[in-house]
C-alpha cells in the first residue's frame, strides 16, 4: 500500500517530473546545445588553449552531467523526506 | 628488468587477485548471485559500474578514434557519458524500487505478458552478445600482443580466469573484480597520460594540459596540433565535424540512449540497498567513468601531435625511413603500422592525399597502446597498460555473460519453463547457464562472425530503439498496453535492423546490401551506427499508436506503477 493518499501522490509525482524536466534541459543545452548546435560560435571564445565549443564537446559537458545526477539525488532525497517517502523513515 | 618478464609479472599478479576474489565472494542463493544480495554500497557499486561499462573499445579503441577524428570523436565523449544523466532520472532508481533480478522480468510484470518478457529476451540476448564477442575479441589480442602468446591461448586464460569468477560468485563474485579491475585499468590510464602532459606541456593533469602551451613555448598546444595537421593536408582538429551536425547530433542521442538501455548496466543498480543508493551510485559510477574519459580526449590530442611530429619534425622535413624508431619497427611486425616508399625517396612522407601518402596504414588501436612507447615511458608503464586492457575487457565480459546468463537461467527456465524451480536448482542452473554463455562466447571468440567488428556499435542502437523505450514507457506512462509495447520493441529493432542491412549488408554478409553505404544514400544523412535514435522515435510512436486502440492495462499493473514511483519499501520488495 502506498503512504500516500492519491493527492499527495500526484503533487509528488508533479514534482519530481518538474525537476526532471528542469535538470534535462541543463543536460541538452550542455551536450546538444553548446557541444553540436552552437559549437562554431562558440568556438569565437577560448579558455586557455582550449576553444569554448570544443571543451564543452570534449570536457565541460562530462563535468556538469557529474553535477547534474548529484544534483538530482539530493535534491530527491529532499523531495522523498518532504513526503515522508524515503526509505529512512 | 626486461619488458617480457615485468609484463608477465603484473599481468600475473593482477589475475592472482580476481582469483583470490573469486574465492572469497562466493554466492550462497540466487539473490547474491543475480544481485550480489542487495547489499553493495553506491560507492563501490559506481567503480564496478565503470569497470563494467568501459570495455575494450573504451580503453584501447576509443583515443584512437578521437585522435583521427579530432572534434568529430566527441560523439563518443559526450555519448556514453550522458547516458548516464538519463539513466539515474528516468529508469535507475524506479526499477531499483521495482526491486527483481532482471531487465526482462520487469517488462513482464508492466506490460502483463510472457510474450513481451520473450521479446525483452530475445532483444537482450542479442544486444549482449554482439557486445561480447568484442570483448573476447579483445581479450585475444591484448595477450598475443604484449605477452607473445597465440591469441587462441590467450583466449583460453582469459576464459578460465572469468569462469572461476563468474561462475563461483555469479554478480558477487563479478562486482568485488570489478572493482579491482577498475582500480588496475584507471591506474594504466591515467599513468602514461600523466607521463605525457608532463612532457609536452609541464602540466601533470592531463585534462588542464590539453588547454596549456606547449612546455618552453607560449603557443598552444591545440593551435599547434591543429596547425601541424591542417599543413599536411588533413582537417583541422579542433573543428572537423563528423560528416554533419544532424549526424553528430543523432550519433550522440544513440549512444545515450542506448547506453541507459543496455541490460548489463542497469542490472547494477539491481545490487544497492536502496532506492536514493541508485539514484547516487549512478553519480559516482559517472565520476569514474568521467575520470577516464576526460582524459581520453587529452591522450588522443597529444598521441596524434607526438605522431605527426616523430614523421615530420620540422615541417616538410620528413624522417627516414631506415632512422625510424624503435616503436616504429615493433608496431610494423604487428601489421597496425605500415609504410610504402611509393616515391623510392627513402623518407616517409604522411599526407592526407592517398595518392602520395605512404603511412598506408595507421590503426586507430596503436594510439593507446604504442602511447608510452613513442613517448619512451619506462618498461613497468607498458607492463601495467597490458594489464589494464586485459581488466577492462574482462570486467565487461563478466557483466554481459551475466546479463545472458540471469535472462536463460530466470526468464526463460524460472519464468517459463519451469516455474516451480527451487531456489537450489535455479542456483544450479544460473551456474550452468555461466558456463555455457561463457563457453559460447569464447567459441566466437575464437571464430569471429565476418560481422564482428561492425556490430558492438549495433548493440547500442539495438539497445537504445527496443529496450530503452519500452522500460521508459513502462514507467512513466501507466497507459502503455502489452500489444503498444511489444508492437513497439519489435517495430524499433526491426527499422533500425533494416537501415543497418540495408547499407551493410544482410547479417552484414558482403554483397547482400542493397544500398551503398555511402553519405548520399542515407536517410538525411545519418550513418548506419547513428540510427538507433529514429529506431527509438518508431518504437516510441508505434507503443503510443497501439496502446490507443487497445483495452488499458489492468488495475494491478496501474497500481504497480504507482508503486515504483515512490521510494518507500523498497528494502522488503527484494527477492521474491
Amino acid at each position: 500500500m502506498s503512504p500516500l493518499n492519491e493527492e499527495q501522490a500526484r503533487a509528488y509525482w508533479k514534482r519530481n517530473l518538474a525537476l526532471v524536466v528542469q535538470l534535462l534541459v541543463v543536460w541538452f543545452v550542455v551536450s546538444y546545445g553548446c557541444g553540436i548546435l552552437l559549437v562554431d560560435f562558440l568556438n569565437q571564445f577560448r579558455v586557455g588553449g582550449y576553444k569554448l565549443g570544443f571543451w564543452f564537446a570534449q570536457q565541460g559537458s562530462i563535468y556538469v552531467f557529474v553535477v547534474l545526477i548529484f544534483y538530482y539525488a539530493r535534491k530527491m532525497a529532499a523531495l522523498d523526506r518532504e513526503f515522508g517517502v524515503g526509505e529512512d523513515d | 628488468m626486461e619488458l617480457q618478464t615485468l609484463t608477465y609479472i603484473v599481468v600475473g599478479l593482477t589475475f592472482a587477485i580476481y582469483i583470490g576474489i573469486a574465492f572469497w565472494a562466493r554466492a550462497g542463493s540466487t539473490k547474491d548471485f543475480y544481485v550480489a544480495g542487495g547489499g553493495i554500497h553506491p560507492v563501490q557499486n559506481g567503480m564496478a559500474t565503470a569497470a563494467d561499462w568501459m570495455s575494450a573499445a573504451s580503453f584501447i579503441s576509443m583515443a584512437g578514434l578521437i585522435a583521427f577524428m579530432g572534434y568529430g570523436g566527441s560523439v563518443f565523449l559526450m555519448g556514453w557519458t550522458g547516458g548516464y544523466v538519463i539513466l539515474a532520472m528516468l529508469l535507475a532508481p524506479y526499477l531499483r524500487k521495482y526491486g527483481k533480478f532482471t531487465v526482462p522480468e520487469f517488462i513482464g510484470d508492466r506490460f502483463y505478458s510472457k510474450s513481451a518478457r520473450a521479446v525483452a529476451v530475445v532483444c537482450l540476448i542479442i544486444c549482449s552478445v554482439t557486445y561480447v564477442i568484442g570483448q573476447m575479441k579483445g581479450v585475444g589480442v591484448a595477450f598475443s600482443r604484449f605477452l607473445e602468446v597465440d591469441y587462441d591461448t590467450g583466449l583460453y586464460v582469459g576464459m578460465i580466469i572469468v569462469f572461476f569468477y563468474a561462475v563461483l560468485g555469479g554478480m558477487k563474485g563479478i562486482t568485488y573484480t570489478q572493482i579491482a579491475q577498475y582500480c588496475v585499468l584507471i591506474l594504466a590510464y591515467t599513468v602514461p597520460a600523466i607521463f605525457i602532459s608532463l612532457q609536452l606541456t609541464g602540466n601533470p593533469l592531463p585534462q588542464l594540459g590539453l588547454g596549456s602551451t606547449m612546455a618552453g613555448s607560449d603557443v598552444y598546444l591545440l593551435d599547434k596540433l591543429d596547425q601541424v595537421v591542417t599543413d599536411l593536408g588533413f582537417a583541422e582538429y579542433t573543428t572537423s565535424v563528423r560528416l554533419s551536425t544532424l549526424n553528430m547530433f543523432a550519433y550522440t542521442m544513440s549512444l545515450m540512449i542506448g547506453t541507459a538501455g543496455l541490460p548489463h548496466v542497469i542490472i547494477r543498480f539491481f545490487t544497492v540497498p536502496k532506492v536514493k543508493d541508485a539514484r547516487s551510485s549512478a553519480g559516482w559510477a559517472l565520476v569514474f567513468i568521467a575520470i577516464l574519459y576526460t582524459t581520453a580526449p587529452a591522450v588522443a590530442g597529444m598521441a596524434r601531435l607526438n605522431l605527426m611530429q616523430t614523421i615530420e619534425p620540422e615541417p616538410g622535413q620528413y624522417i627516414a625511413y631506415e632512422e625510424r624508431p624503435q616503436w616504429f619497427r615493433n608496431w610494423e611486425k604487428t601489421g597496425l603500422l605500415g609504410f610504402e616508399d611509393k616515391n623510392g625517396d627513402g623518407l616517409i612522407q604522411y599526407t592526407s592525399n592517398a595518392e602520395t601518402n605512404e603511412m598506408v596504414k595507421v590503426d586507430n588501436d596503436i594510439m593507446v597502446l604504442a602511447n608510452p612507447e613513442i613517448a619512451k615511458l619506462p618498461n613497468w608503464v607498458i607492463a601495467l597498460v597490458a594489464a589494464g586492457g586485459l581488466a577492462a575487457a574482462l570486467s565487461t565480459a563478466a557483466g554481459l555473460l551475466l546479463a545472458i546468463s540471469s535472462a536463460i537461467s530466470h526468464d526463460l527456465i524460472k519464468g517459463m519453463i519451469k516455474p516451480d524451480i527451487s531456489e537450489k536448482s535455479e542456483l544450479m542452473a544460473s551456474r550452468i547457464a555461466m558456463g555455457f554463455a561463457i563457453a559460447g562466447a569464447g567459441y566466437l571468440g575464437l571464430n569471429p562472425p565476418g560481422f564482428a567488428a561492425g556490430t558492438v556499435a549495433l548493440a547500442f542502437g539495438l539497445a537504445a530503439s527496443s529496450i530503452f523505450p519500452a522500460l521508459m514507457m513502462g514507467i512513466f506512462s501507466k497507459g502503455i498496453t502489452k500489444e503498444g509495447a511489444i508492437a513497439g520493441m519489435v517495430g524499433g529493432i526491426s527499422v533500425t535492423l533494416f537501415y543497418v542491412f540495408q547499407h551493410k549488408g544482410i547479417m552484414f554478409i558482403p554483397g547482400t546490401a542493397f544500398l551503398g553505404d555511402t553519405p548520399e544514400n542515407w536517410f538525411l544523412g545519418i550513418e548506419p551506427n547513428a540510427f538507433g535514435v529514429v529506431g527509438a522515435i518508431v518504437n516510441f510512436a508505434v507503443a503510443i499508436g497501439v496502446s490507443k486502440v487497445t483495452a488499458a492495462p489492468p488495475q494491478e499493473v496501474q497500481e504497480l506503477v504507482e508503486h515504483i514511483r515512490i521510494p518507500v519499501g523498497a528494502s522488503e520488495a527484494t527477492g521474491h
